[in-house]
């Protein structure tokens, strides 16, 4: 087999796309420009810390069962950390976004950077909100039987039940962590691959 | 290579200045160690709320007046789900705003009968009784002017039932069998066995609390629990917890809308709030597309402080 019949190969085509647009010093940088030199970037990885706390803490509390830490008080003080990575999640996101709003840091190409992070924004906050439905205490009896007037609303409720435990917790568990955790590692890349936003710069000018 | 017009909103100045070390493993370690601390200090200091859930058995037993109008509310078919429309029913319209009606273009999908599902069919896997049964019959049998009759009977005397000496009273003799349902129900409820009913009409296996959450939702208890725990819609309840902790303070612009007119005011109010949820969402997740908005940031300029020393470099 030539060398040019290797390389017309998908496995070849696959490794040298990847490779070429995301090279090993991009993936794991040893430098980074000056300018990023703010307290504000502290809350992208942040997030990211938090998450991994969320999701161990949650796998903890799979163990047992969704009603374990009602009557545990090793399982209660489990939920406790469930719920305070949440919060510090949640607190972190939200001013790493308003940072990088701040920054506009969609320029220079990184609109789809900016755009599959709001989405992850979007799919954290439903994740938040079937762990809050999936407590089953009188929290979750609440919170559902309010949430649903508005799904309802929107002709979503008739697929999305919220009242259904069932179905809450296999998304609180299975399908919006793998969406939030994807959706995280597409933008991880995406930052890598095209950097850290630039400061804006008077009478600047771009190449093409 | 050729030049052209700089859009400072869209595009970014190529970056010619200095690189300085960065260990990008040690700062993800660092970050983690520091969440895990931060975690458990917090769930030690402050531990998680857990208030009990309520149960069909406690409301009957702690209220049994507005369990018995509850119940005679479903029988009746005047509940608030009894008159919910999709996807539920279509006992009543579903929310919708104009034309836009999505609830009713997508149907009823989770089919809720209040009257059999909520009281008959319980009623009917208790252990045969010749009153009960009796006036299970009448009613199956009934013609639809003689249980509108009997509604209507009902209805009137509805504010005056009464709960003496473990039985419901119904100050009227015009409303057939209902009087008798209600209050079988009404003890059934307060035995434990009305909330099994309710979750097994499936099955053995069961994770679906739709009916009871329906059920305990139209009467007032619920209500009533979650106003002294300041999560009432009007109290900014659905970012609230129990006690005194931070439940989904990111939610604070949706409970926002519902706390202002007109959504607080339009029988829509929760299709309005949807509404402008999605539109406030999608402005924000496709805001790099946007013009105007995208120029937010460099109209304001927080981007001087975050980037103060960059700039004070090159001063």
């Amino acid at each position: 087999m030539s060398n040019a019949q290797i390389d017309r190969q998908w496995t070849s085509r696959l490794r040298h796309s990847v490779v070429d647009k995301l090279p090993p010093d991009k993936l794991l940088p040893d430098t980074q420009p000056a300018y990023v030199a703010s307290w504000i970037y502290v809350f992208g990885v942040t997030t990211m810390a938090a998450l991994a706390v969320v999701i161990g803490t949650g796998c903890i509390l799979a163990l047992d069962g969704p009603q374990w830490w009602h009557s545990s008080s090793l399982g209660h003080f489990i939920n406790s950390m469930h719920l305070w990575s949440v919060e510090i999640f949640f607190f972190a996101m939200v001013v790493h976004l308003w940072g990088k709003f701040s920054m506009a840091a969609w320029r220079g190409g990184r609109s789809l950077t900016w755009v599959t992070g709001g989405v992850t924004f979007l799919a954290s906050i439903l994740a938040g909100f079937t762990g809050y439905v999936s407590q089953t205490n009188f929290d979750s009896q609440w919170i559902a039987t309010q949430a649903k007037d508005g799904i309802n609303s929107t002709g979503g409720g008739a697929f999305f039940n919220v009242l259904n435990l069932g179905q809450m917790l296999m998304w609180h568990i299975v399908l919006l962590p793998i969406a939030a955790v994807v959706l995280t590692g597409l933008h991880v890349i995406m930052v890598r691959i095209k950097g850290v936003v630039p400061p804006f710069e008077d009478n600047a000018e771009v190449s093409a | 290579m050729t030049k052209k017009s700089f859009r400072p909103d869209v595009d970014a100045p190529e970056y010619k200045g200095a690189y300085v070390p960065y260990d990008i493993i040690k700062e993800g370690t660092i970050a983690v160690l520091v969440v895990v601390v931060l975690t458990v200090a917090l769930a030690f200091v402050f531990s998680s709320p857990d208030e009990k859930a309520i149960t069909i058995k406690t409301w009957s037993n702690a209220d049994a007046v507005d369990f018995a109008q509850t119940a005679g509310d479903e029988l009746s078919g005047t509940s608030g789900v009894a008159g919910y429309g999709a996807p539920y029913n279509n006992g009543g319209v579903a929310q919708h705003w104009g034309f836009l009606a999505p609830a009713k273009w997508v149907g009823v999908h989770i089919n809720i009968n209040t009257a059999t599902d909520f009281v008959l069919d319980p009623l009917e896997a208790q252990p045969a009784q010749p009153a009960l049964t009796a006036a299970i019959n009448q009613w199956k049998t009934a013609s639809s002017a003689n249980i509108t009759a009997w509604t209507d009977a009902y209805t009137k005397v509805e504010a005056n039932i009464t709960f003496v000496n473990g039985q419901v009273k119904i100050p009227t003799t015009a409303a057939g069998p209902m009087p008798t349902l209600i209050n079988y129900l009404t003890q059934m409820a307060r035995t434990g066995a009305l909330d099994q009913a309710l979750v097994t009409q499936n099955g053995f296996y069961t994770t679906n609390y739709t009916k009871p959450l329906l059920f305990l939702s139209d009467g007032t208890y619920l209500a009533s629990l979650a106003d002294k725990q300041h999560l009432g819609g009007d109290q900014w309840g659905m970012m609230n917890e129990t006690g005194q902790y931070p439940g989904q303070a990111w939610l604070w612009l949706y409970t926002f809308w519902y706390q202002i007119p007109p959504y607080n005011t339009s029988a829509a109010g929760d299709f309005l709030v949807w509404g402008t949820m999605m539109i406030l969402t999608a402005l924000m997740v496709l805001l790099p597309f946007i013009p105007g908005l995208r120029s937010i940031p460099r109209r304001i300029k927080i981007y001087r402080i975050i980037w103060r020393e960059h700039y004070a470099t090159q001063a």
